[in-house]
Order: C-alpha cells, then sequence, then structure tokens
C-alpha cells in the first residue's frame, strides 16, 4: 500500500533516513523493483525534465493557436532587478518547460503536463544553486513523487477535478520537499516547506483560456516555481506551519471539491471567461493565429 | 480495479504535450485499440465525447489517437504529425464528435477495419494522469487499462473451453492477474479477457488458437 499519510511517509524517513530512501523503499516494494532499476528510471526522468528546460530556452517555441511560446527565452536574457540570477533562472525554466508542454514537445508529467514546468526548474535551479550531484537530484525526485503519491491518495492531482491548486499547486509543494531535502534539510523541513507551498496556492482556480493548455498555464508554472522557492526559504530558515502538512492536503481537496465547475478545466470561469480570453477564444476557433511579436 | 500507485505515475509518464488526459491518455487508448483488433487498422472512425470533443483539438488529441492506431508511443516526437503520418502509411482516419450518453468526459468511441475488412468497435476513456480503460469491445462491456499484457479470445460459448485456456497458461506457468469472460448469449460467441503479468509466448498463443471453440487469439501488450 501506497503512503496514504505524509505522517506516515515521514515515520518511514526516519527508520530510512531520508525522504528519498523510504520512498524508493516502497516503490521497490510495491513493484518488485530494485533500487538500482527505480534510480536508473528517475534519472531517464530528470534526463528528460532538462532537455525540455534546455530546448524551451534554447528553441523560439510558438504553440499552434499561437498564443505562448518565448517567455522563458526572453526571461533568461532579462537582466534580474529585485531578486537574482538564481531567482529568475528558475522562473525562465519553468516557463520554458511548459512552453515545451504546451508546443506539443517531450516533457515529463510531473505531476501533470499541464504544470510539468514547475519540478524541473526548481530541482535543476536547487541543484546548481547548491552544487548538488546528480545522484542527489535523482534521489530527490523520489522525494516529490511521495509527497505527490500522498496528495494524489488524499486529494487529487486534477485540475478538472480540484483547480490549479491540484496541479501547480501540488507540483510547488513536491518541488519545495525534494529542494528542501536537496539542500540538507530535515524531513520535517520538507513537510512544512510542502505545507508552506501548497497553503499559498490554496484555491486557485483552473481557468484556462480557449481550454488550451497555455493562458495562464504557462505563466502559472513560473508563479508557482515563486511559492515553492519561498516555501524552502521559510522551512530551511526553521519556520514551521501550524498545520500538517496531511490537513493542508485535505483541505486542498475540500476546497477543490466547493470549487464550482466554472473554475475546474472548463474554460467556463475566471481568466477563461473575461471578455479578452472570450474574443481570443472564438478567433482561435475560426482558425485565427496571432501574428509573431516583429521585434523578436 | 484499483491498480497499484507508483513513483512513475506521479514523475510520469514521460509524454507528448501538453496534456496527460488529453493528449497521453489519448495516444495510450489509440494504442490499446490498435493492438485489441490485432494491429494498425486501414480506416478508423473515432467520435470524441464530452472534453475530447470540446477541447480535444487544442490538445491535439486526435493527432495522439492517430499516432496511437500507428503504434507510436506517448513520448514519441512524431506525435504531433501523426495525420499526415497515417496518411503517408494508407490508413484513413476521420474524427467525429458525437453524444456517447453517460460516457466519462474524455471517451473515444473506435470503429476499426482490420487487415481482413473486419469492422471492429472499441471504446475507452481517458481518466487522468495519462491513466486509460478500454469500456467495451465489439459488443460485450469490459474493463482494460493497458497496464498489463493483455489476451483477447473470441471463443464458442461451450464447455470447458475457459478451463482448457487456463490450463495451457498454467502449464506454462504464466499467472493470470485478472479475468473477464462474458458472452453474447447462452451458446453463442464469447470473449474472454486474461491479463498476465508476462507477456505470453508466441507458441502458447498458437497453442490456446488451436483448442477446440477458441475462434481468435489477440495479444495486447502493455502501452
Amino acid at each position: 500500500m501506497s503512503y496514504t499519510s505524509f505522517a506516515d511517509l515521514l515515520a518511514a524517513a526516519r527508520r530510512h533516513g531520508s525522504l528519498s530512501r523510504a520512498a524508493i523503499d516502497l516503490e521497490c516494494e510495491e513493484t518488485g523493483a530494485d533500487a538500482a532499476g527505480v534510480l536508473a528510471r528517475l534519472s531517464e526522468a530528470l534526463s528528460v525534465m532538462e532537455e525540455a528546460v534546455e530546448r524551451g530556452l534554447r528553441e523560439e517555441l510558438r504553440s499552434r493557436s499561437g498564443l505562448v511560446g518565448g517567455f522563458g527565452r526572453a526571461l533568461a536574457g532579462a537582466r534580474p532587478r529585485l531578486t537574482d540570477d538564481a531567482f529568475v533562472g528558475a522562473l525562465a525554466r519553468a516557463l520554458a518547460g511548459a512552453e515545451v508542454n504546451a508546443c506539443m514537445g517531450r516533457v515529463v508529467a510531473a505531476p501533470t503536463g499541464g504544470a510539468s514546468g514547475v519540478l524541473p526548474a526548481v530541482l535543476i535551479t536547487a541543484a546548481e544553486r547548491l552544487g548538488a550531484p546528480r545522484e542527489s537530484v535523482v534521489a530527490a525526485l523520489a522525494t516529490a513523487g511521495a509527497v505527490g503519491g500522498v496528495i494524489a491518495a488524499r486529494a487529487t492531482l486534477s485540475g478538472a477535478a480540484g483547480g490549479c491548486q491540484a496541479e501547480t499547486g501540488a507540483a510547488a509543494a513536491m518541488a519545495a520537499a525534494a529542494a528542501v531535502e536537496l539542500a540538507g534539510g530535515t524531513p520535517e523541513q520538507s513537510g512544512h516547506a510542502a505545507a508552506f507551498a501548497l497553503q499559498g496556492l490554496l484555491g486557485l482556480a483552473c481557468d484556462p483560456v480557449g481550454g488550451l493548455v497555455e493562458v495562464p498555464c504557462v505563466a502559472r508554472n513560473a508563479t508557482a516555481v515563486a511559492v515553492s522557492l519561498a516555501a524552502v526559504e521559510m522551512a530551511l530558515g526553521g519556520l514551521e506551519f501550524p498545520i500538517p502538512l496531511d490537513e493542508v492536503i485535505d483541505a486542498m481537496g475540500q476546497v477543490g471539491r466547493s470549487l464550482p465547475p466554472s473554475l475546474r478545466e472548463t474554460a467556463l470561469g475566471g481568466l477563461a471567461a473575461t471578455p479578452t480570453a472570450r474574443s481570443l477564444a472564438s478567433r482561435l476557433e475560426s482558425g485565427y493565429r496571432p501574428e509573431r511579436d516583429e521585434g523578436e | 480495479m484499483p491498480r497499484q500507485r507508483s513513483l512513475f505515475d506521479i514523475i510520469g509518464p514521460v509524454m507528448i504535450g501538453p496534456s496527460s488526459s488529453h493528449t497521453a491518455g489519448a495516444a495510450r487508448l489509440g494504442a490499446l485499440a490498435r493492438a485489441i483488433v490485432g494491429g494498425t487498422p486501414t480506416r478508423a472512425r473515432v467520435t470524441l465525447h464530452g472534453s475530447f470533443a470540446s477541447t480535444g483539438k487544442g490538445h491535439g488529441t486526435d493527432r495522439a489517437i492517430a499516432a496511437g492506431l500507428l503504434g507510436l508511443r506517448p513520448d514519441d516526437e512524431r506525435l504531433p504529425e501523426a495525420i499526415t503520418l497515417a496518411e503517408a502509411a494508407g490508413v484513413d482516419i476521420a474524427f467525429v464528435s458525437g453524444d456517447l450518453g453517460d460516457a466519462h468526459p474524455n471517451t473515444a468511441r473506435f470503429e476499426l477495419t482490420d487487415a481482413q475488412g473486419r469492422v471492429h468497435v472499441v471504446q475507452g476513456s481517458s481518466l487522468g494522469g495519462g491513466d486509460v480503460a478500454v469500456t467495451l469491445i465489439d459488443d460485450f462491456p469490459v474493463e482494460v487499462t493497458g497496464e498489463l499484457p493483455l489476451l483477447v479470445v473470441v471463443h464458442h460459448d461451450q464447455p470447458g473451453v475457459v478451463a482448457a485456456v487456463t490450463a495451457r497458461l498454467a502449464a506454462d506457468v504464466i499467472n493470470i492477474a485478472s479475468m473477464q469472460v462474458s458472452r453474447e448469449r447462452r451458446g453463442a460467441r464469447a470473449l474472454m479477457l486474461i491479463e498476465t503479468d508476462e507477456r505470453v509466448p508466441d507458441e502458447i498463443i498458437a497453442g490456446i488458437s488451436a483448442i477446440d471453440g477458441v475462434a481468435e487469439v489477440r495479444s495486447v501488450p502493455a502501452v
């Protein structure tokens, strides 16, 4: 049986020494795979994530609708004004990964395609900043997966069921827990980081313009990364979120069920229902494709 | 049937974007339908229902389904070009929007013509995160997830066929993970679906095909 509570995962982490080892051990137990095989698959996933981010930063991408593409590349070339290169670099990576997804490129759904920019951006940036070896980053993916597994078991990872909080919110929580482990934080601190991240995105609607995984999804991958990094810093700074992660996840599930269907991926509410979004959607339906910016 | 949760359900699947349900799941449904009818069809009429119909185009659902019907995996970078690839391969694929009643919002119904000219119906849904379930094969309600290798055994409803098939598998130490048996009516055409832990070797499939009452056996790999 998978971990259905972070409390159980934490208890296992105390026995195994870390959340990632607890997660890998459980995976072996449940699927009959050996640890080397699990790590090899996680390493492949990390490679796909790295390739997606690099592609998004390198190539001039445009989605078929023409609504997204080029944000990641543009931000990577911009000078940070209030924060630093690591932070802006993480935002650029999130945009790049999400744009590759929107443009029908190859990504790892983590936990979903729409939120696939968050985890790579946080982990690649953290690894670079910390000088972490690749095997630690691979192991941290297991921690992210285990936290995502608890969210899937207690709430949902589907925007259609629980809104964007269930996709980018979950991704931000998974990434925060993994980054804390990578930075040498305790399993308890990983839990607080995940709780800080998820509470910060609680209630977030899923309101895709024209029903496409483009606007606001791409930008939301970046803002979710900002929340995730904020959560990491707060947890590593010794702050403790007073509500346990399991209860924060339960609250997310409950909020998701309370969201009206118009805010759960149906493109009937939120940003999707704005006059501009409606006009874009109807023009897209009739085959209109926005022109590329001549200045690029 | 609840399936085991793995880390790779969360960190995965590796897929062509943008949507695990509308793109990756759609590709897996196409691949399952293809394997269930025994290979790439010559002609496909695909009815898209619910959210597949309303937002499928923007998610590449049509291209993903075409990719699956051609046998491409959900992470194959040729997926966005699958419609063109199908045309080049001489596979006639057309999509229509339709109401399939109270089916899951992400449902597709396939009418597939096989190499022998026979028309098969397969219906299935994309459940989220790339998980799928085929719920109908011809007139038989089924539940197939594509997580495990599957044997599709079309047979005549007569005593002893099920026992003979399972005995043949047991003789070669092939473990059955799940089994579904249904029939049109007593003494008529029947369908046996057997999910196994490992792929069933060709010689055993040949052995099962030779069992009295068995009309046809198709081996469907995990997708």
